[in-house]
């Protein structure tokens, strides 16, 4: 029998837009937390908490937020790339017309080990920067492990090393990988903490996985002891951690394998200042099933933190569809849902 | 707060307020911190209509900021060494 339900213009991962009714986005948004609590081995969300967000998503108004007074503050990437003006200029469109709480200075090519190579002209834009902002200035780029196997870097590709079964020679290449990383991490904090960052963004961690991780976590504890005022960033790049090596610990800890909440023991023991997670979208399921997979994933990190977590919500990660051009109604359900329920520190 | 001394939203939020003696509601009001902004000297946003060139901005306001809210900045720190302003 055809529904009499209204249907409610409603996004999908892949950012594009269907039409729900109410009855279906709520057993959307059931569906999402259940495949994140069967996943991740953590408490589904609570029917208070799956009912509110039905009222998010079950409104078609364009633009959602939160109560006057719940407001939180926002930490970026990219809004010092280059994108309008000059990096600083971007900086200050950001702060002035934004309304930014803190902006991130980061070279287009995004990765430590290549900005190592112009760190002179990074660190002159930093302090350029701050003398004209007003806001705290990050500097921010990937850890990205990757570049330092061939043909980018000088170890074996243990990419390539895995397929062939060579799975010692695999681990070795990323421990080598591993030493490069932290060298140079703690090399640009340095410099940039010498130029007067506010603080330092590794985005991404563990991207390539249990060492890619490892190397972050390393780099934080390094430059939290030369530096014990600085702030440090740390933003995954994914809700689990691959184990690409399987067999790397920190603090006795196995890093493969690894959620949310037990990322974040680990970055806020190594010193960090700010943990932000990451939750995956699917694009084949709707923004309200994503939204709700997110927030049951990240609710034990958040809920159990010492130190303050800003969830990431952008392109494919936070419950925000993978699409270069967000809508406003996706980002806004997101982000009011990661502020209402989880209670997070920032996004 | 939250970069430099890792202090969670709730505490934040009520460790500034404290600070400028507003309420933690009021650091989001923007009427309410446009004269807060501008009588303890932490900078405005500026508009072709609301131009402040006599007052703080930029690295001066980042003084007073670390100055109200009792927070070293390091870019303020490095300009003290840099300039001989001790």
């Amino acid at each position: 029998m055809p529904t009499m339900e209204k249907r409610i213009p409603t996004r999908f991962g892949d950012g594009s837009l269907g039409h729900l009714t109410t009855s279906e986005i709520r057993a959307e948004l059931e569906a999402g937390t259940q495949a994140g609590s069967a996943r991740a081995k953590v408490a589904p969300l609570t029917e208070d908490e799956l009912e509110h967000l039905l009222d998010i998503f079950a409104s078609p108004a364009r633009f959602s937020a939160v109560d006057i007074g719940d407001e939180v503050v926002l930490t970026y990437d990219g809004s010092g790339s280059k994108t309008v003006g000059t990096r600083t200029q971007d900086l200050l469109i950001y702060e002035q017309m934004f309304g930014a709480d803190s902006v991130e200075l980061g070279h287009v090519d995004y990765s430590y080990k290549a900005v190592k190579t112009i760190l002179a002209y990074e660190a002159q834009c930093m302090k350029d920067a701050q003398l004209v902002t007003t806001v705290p200035v990050m500097y921010g780029a990937m850890p990205n492990l990757g570049l330092y196997s061939e043909p980018d870097g000088p170890t074996p590709n243990w990419s390539s090393l895995l397929p062939q079964g060579r799975v010692e020679e695999a681990r070795a290449a990323q421990e080598q990988a591993v030493e490069l990383a932290v060298q140079d991490m703690v090399h640009v904090a340095d410099a940039l903490w010498e130029a007067g960052a506010d603080g330092i963004d590794f985005d991404t961690a563990g991207a390539a996985g249990d060492g890619d991780f490892l190397a972050t976590l390393r780099a934080v504890e390094q430059i939290r002891a030369r530096h014990p005022q600085m702030g440090i960033q740390v933003g995954m790049a994914g809700e689990f951690v691959l184990g690409m090596h399987g067999e790397l610990e920190y603090h006795g800890v196995r890093l493969a394998g690894l959620w949310p909440e037990a990322q974040m023991r680990l970055v806020s023991a190594a010193g960090a200042s700010i943990f932000g997670p990451a939750v995956n979208v699917k694009t084949d399921r709707s923004g309200a099933w994503n939204v709700a997979r997110a927030l049951t994933i990240a609710k034990p990190c958040v809920a159990n933190a010492d130190i303050p977590v800003h969830m990431n919500v952008g392109m494919g990660v936070g419950g925000v569809p993978m699409n270069t051009y967000m809508a406003l109604d996706a980002v806004s359900r997101a982000s009011r849902a990661c502020v209402d329920v989880l209670k997070v520190d920032g996004l | 707060m939250q970069i430099s001394r890792k202090m969670r939203l709730p505490d934040a939020k009520a460790y500034v307020a404290e600070r400028l003696g507003v309420s933690a509601g009021e650091l989001s009001d923007p009427l309410v911190m446009e004269e807060v902004r501008g009588s303890h000297g932490l900078g405005r946003v500026t508009t072709f209509e609301t131009l402040y060139p006599t007052e703080s901005s930029a690295t001066e306001a980042k003084f007073s900021i670390s100055r109200v809210l009792d927070l070293p900045i390091n870019c303020v720190e490095r300009f003290r060494e840099r300039t001989g302003l001790g």
